[in-house]
């Protein structure tokens, strides 16, 4: 039987906000435990949550950025269960009235074997605020557990997809298109090792054609793309060996253990907690005007799509460059700013995909550190254009600016790459090379086009690579034909 | 001055008193710690004293007298109820559960009171987490009723009660969620008033049901309570149902005539379950405002008989909630041995928390189940919007609503607790309001005397619109200038001398 993997994602996305959801604690990451928690985060008796309106404009920034539906009136519940890093006994979160409704995000899935890339939509069902919990912490006392409170109450959007993705390519490149677009929008850092970008992934599998969805298990708090789609691969193959065998799926809530490359049931659902959600009776009903949607709005930034499309229109770049420069913010703020900067715009999308991107992966390094900045690499390539340098030249130049050699003109002088540009001194070398190659001379008059190219090396190595090559070609042509 | 009639005054008094420095805040703050020294052993109405911190406060209060900032309460010893937090204190909420708990804040009441310059006598014993009518169920003690030590004094504010009838402090803090204001004050013979909801700000007062608390002034008149709203009401960001309206003069309106007040009597405050002789003191008020030019209507709030079962519905549903960071990791009681994770979080809880509590738990985790949520506390819900509407529409027709505060005087001690819905049923008139989120208050109207006692107080209960404080105190004032019932004081048997 041909089986069909069948996966939805819920994915919590850690907010850029300065305080916590509920209260003016700081959010910063990696302090020492318990002195971001303040009375709110430790839950004493008597302390009361006020919603942090920077979250709220984060959940309406998403919303506006995936078409969605944008509660005019949500409500904030109580998640009551008991566990020693959650301070309350409870979570507040949304449950029946989310503030994001239904929208879509389109994803590119890349070619693999015989399968094309190709555009898929996935279908946003919802996505609601909520507040983190603290960390346990073991072993830090000999015996004891520990309970860090400097997370609870972080803000997270969590957003949840309709179960559309059918392989773990497709699950990873919505996993990616989301990750890219919450930092685009500014609403989540991204970071994955530190938690700011959490996925659970949702898998079922049925028979090919079926359109009744199978028992599913939720592969909990994966934080790299790697681990997802080795995760997802594991279960699948182990689900649809499992029903081969004539067993069932049972569902459950699994986690993957990367060193062994194998996901394990945590709990069944026969063990669920039953959350008894309620209106959190401390909080008002969120209520979001078409003002307050305006307002964000106006503060939008151009989303990956509008930009991708202006890139092209503007600047004549290929659909395949300007999807690659808006593939991530970074990348396209500094496109943007080179472009600014005065650099020509195919040049600039030729050097910042090639050259930069190259150099960046091989130190595996962001753009954020990268060594070059927007306006020095449009310096070096103005330097090209204004013919001061070669290519070939700036290449080095480029080499020597990452090592933090100085600046575009001060290492062009350094290391004399100021290609020779006079004329006169030009032709000087031309006859030169003409007086002494006679023979490729004679090659050429008699229609053997390789010879031209043989005389431009001839009279490039003669100036020491410094002859500005298309001068040289034009004075060389003068002379042959003349 | 004698000590007996330095503890009897008005705020009104007092205030004039410590302006012309005819007392000091010292003196005063000492003569009620005197007297709570001698009463307070029998009577049980404090569970924290802290004489170093009150005389600070005090001597504090008399530099600010002195240098000439003097507000109205500056130098007046007020009790806080223990549900307040406040820093340094112990804040217990009557509960084994944190009767090892310091509050490290100060709630936004206590704030208040401190900006004031008032002084702060000590913590009110009361029932444990708010949950009773009686006090009983404090794990600190009952509270002996001032009127008759065999009596309970009302609750949950029974602590805060008892010290307002027995004159150890010169007026006190409560908190309402069914009635725990306005109950003990009726059965404790003073001046008690529960505020809309969102007028007093709820930051720092341990939650019981969010959705229905509501912290209000006790003491012996309303203009007295007039003088505490205005400390204590106002806007705080730090609470999500704070009302954000402009500060008000609850004194403003206290000398209007009443000339053309209409009066809503609603007929189901007078039928089946309310004592004959509470009735007669009700009447006989209801026949002197009449005097005072008030026009009596009948009205109708129909579905009264569902507040009680829709309050224990909402009311334990928020609780088990809100009950549950009581369990014993970061604060409070922690069972002393335990084998694991549950075992502590059972044990701790089974430990800390008293029977009332833990029924209530019981039945706010069960409406809140799967299954079960649509049916109770959905529906409840629906229902405390038609409770609601009653109200509406019965304003209307007039201007207050008044009636019987409390079906009976007060009950003696154990009498009730074995029999947990009859001890409910002492809210009957005061949980519609709070459902509502109307303001109510009771006021001394007179005495009942009952078959195997003394007569004891009975209080008048005077439902008002939303932010119709200011009007309710009026009412209550002109009624207090020609009456004297709110001045009369409990002889106290001998105390500790």
């Amino acid at each position: 039987m041909e089986w069909e993997v069948v996966i939805g994602l819920e994915t919590h996305t850690q907010l850029q906000t300065v305080s916590k959801i509920f209260s003016g604690a700081s959010v910063k990451y990696g302090a020492e435990p318990n002195t971001q928690a303040c009375e709110v985060s430790l839950a004493l008796p008597g302390v009361l949550p006020v919603l942090n309106k920077q979250a709220v404009e984060c959940a309406i920034k998403f919303g506006l950025a995936i078409n969605a539906e944008i509660a005019p009136r949500s409500v904030f519940a109580r998640k009551n269960y008991f566990y020693p890093d959650l301070p309350k006994g409870y979570q507040i979160s949304q449950f029946e009235l989310p503030v994001v409704g239904k929208g879509a995000i389109t994803i590119q899935v890349p070619a693999a074997g015989k399968q094309d890339a190709y555009e898929k939509v996935v279908n946003i069902t919802r996505a609601h605020l909520e507040e983190d919990a603290g960390k346990s912490v073991h072993g830090a006392v000999e015996g004891m557990s520990g309970i860090d409170l400097n997370r609870a109450g972080t803000p997270l959007l969590e957003i949840v997809t309709e179960p559309d993705m059918r392989s773990a390519a497709e699950a990873v490149a919505y996993a990616k298109k989301l990750h890219e677009l919450v930092q685009w929008i500014g609403i989540c850092d991204g970071n994955m090792q530190e938690g700011s970008f959490r996925c659970d992934v949702n898998v079922s599998v049925r028979p090919k054609g079926s359109d009744k969805l199978g028992t599913r298990r939720e592969i909990k708090n994966l934080n790299s793309f790697k681990f997802m789609t080795q995760a997802i691969e594991y279960e699948t193959r182990w689900q649809i060996e499992t029903l081969e065998d004539g067993g069932k799926i049972q569902q459950a809530t699994v986690l993957f253990n990367p060193d062994t490359g194998e996901t394990r049931a945590m709990r069944s659902k026969e063990e669920a907690n039953d959350y008894r959600y309620f209106p959190d009776p401390d909080l008002l009903p969120l209520v979001i005007t078409e003002q307050d949607k305006a307002r964000v709005q106006a503060n939008m930034p151009e989303l990956p799509a509008a930009m991708k499309a202006r890139l092209e229109a503007q600047f004549a770049l290929s659909s395949y460059d300007a999807s690659s420069l808006t593939a991530s913010r970074d990348l396209a703020d500094y496109f943007m700013a080179a472009i600014d900067a005065g650099a020509e715009p195919k040049q600039t999308a030729n050097w910042v995909m090639g050259s930069l991107s190259a150099k960046l992966n091989s130190e595996d390094k962001d753009l954020s550190s990268s060594p070059i900045s927007a306006q020095q690499l449009a310096q070096l390539l103005k330097r090209i254009s204004d013919g001061t340098i070669s290519n070939n030249a700036a290449k080095q130049v480029f080499e020597a600016m990452w090592l933090g050699e100085g600046e575009v003109d001060s290492i062009i002088a350094a290391k004399g790459l100021k290609q020779e540009s006079d004329s006169g001194a030009i032709e000087a070398i031309i006859d030169e090379v003409l007086a002494a190659n006679a023979a490729m001379v004679e090659e050429f008059k008699a229609g053997k086009e390789k010879a031209f190219n043989a005389l431009v090396g001839q009279a490039m190595k003669a100036s020491k690579g410094k002859a500005n090559p298309a001068q040289v070609n034009d004075i060389l042509k003068k002379k042959l034909q003349a | 001055m004698a000590n007996s009639e330095l503890t009897n005054g008005s705020l009104k008094a007092y205030a004039q008193l410590l302006q012309s420095k005819q007392i000091s805040s010292l003196e005063l703050t000492q003569a009620f710690l005197q007297r709570i020294k001698q009463y307070n052993p029998s009577i049980n109405a404090y569970i924290a004293l802290d004489e170093d911190k009150t005389l600070a406060q005090a001597r504090a209060a008399d530099a600010r007298i002195a240098a000439g900032s003097a507000a109205p309460l500056t130098g007046i010893p007020i009790a806080q109820k223990d549900i307040f937090c406040a820093k340094g204190w112990p804040t217990t909420c009557g509960s084994k559960m944190l009767a090892n708990f310091v509050a490290p804040y100060d709630a936004h009441v206590i704030s208040q009171f401190d900006a004031a310059g008032a002084v702060n006598l000590g913590k009110t014993n009361m029932d444990e987490f708010a949950m009773g009518s009686s006090n009983e169920t404090s794990y600190f003690g009952g509270v002996k009723n001032p009127w008759s030590f065999d009596r309970v004094p009302g609750g949950s504010s029974g602590g805060s009660a008892a010290a307002v009838a027995a004159r150890l402090c010169a007026a006190a803090t409560g908190t309402d969620t069914g009635g725990s204001i306005r109950q003990p004050a009726s059965l404790c013979g003073f001046t008690g008033l529960k505020p809309t909801y969102g007028v007093v700000s709820r930051f720092g007062m341990i939650a019981f049901a969010s959705s229905l608390d509501q912290a209000g002034p006790m003491a012996k008149s309303a203009e007295d309570c007039a003088l505490m709203m205005n400390v204590m009401a106002g806007f705080d960001e730090r609470d999500s149902t704070s009302l954000d309206r402009a500060k008000e003069d609850y004194c403003r309106d206290l000398n209007k005539p009443l000339a053309g007040l209409k009066i809503g009597l609603p007929k189901e405050f007078f039928a089946e379950g309310l004592s004959a002789e509470v009735g007669q003191v009700i009447e006989n008020a209801i026949a002197e405002y009449k005097k005072l030019g008030a026009e009596i209507v009948n009205i109708s709030l129909p579905n009264t008989g569902l507040s009680i079962p829709v309050y224990y519905v909402l009311a334990p549903a928020e609780a088990s909630s809100n009950l549950s960071r009581y369990d014993g990791v970061r604060y409070g009681h922690r069972a002393a041995e335990y084998t694991d994770l549950m075992d502590m979080y059972c044990k701790s809880r089974a430990e800390g928390f008293g029977a009332e509590v833990k029924r209530r738990i019981l039945i706010g985790t069960y409406v809140l189940s799967a299954g079960y949520y649509d049916a109770y506390y959905l529906k409840a819900q629906q229902i405390r919007r038609l409770i609601a509407q009653d109200f509406v529409e019965a304003f209307k027709q007039c201007d207050v609503i008044m009636g019987p505060a409390a079906p009976s005087t007060a009950f003696k001690a154990g009498e009730k607790v074995d029999d947990p819905v009859a001890m409910y049923l002492q809210d009957i008139y005061t949980i519609s309001t709070n459902l509502a989120g109307l303001p109510g208050m009771s006021v001394p109207a007179g005495f009942a005397s009952s078959q195997d006692g003394p007569a004891l107080p009975v209080g008048l209960q005077i439902i008002g619109n939303y932010f119709d404080e200011a009007r309710m105190l009026n009412v209550a004032h002109q009624y207090q200038q020609v009456t004297d019932w709110h001045t009369l004081a409990p002889n106290l048997p001998e105390g500790k001398a």
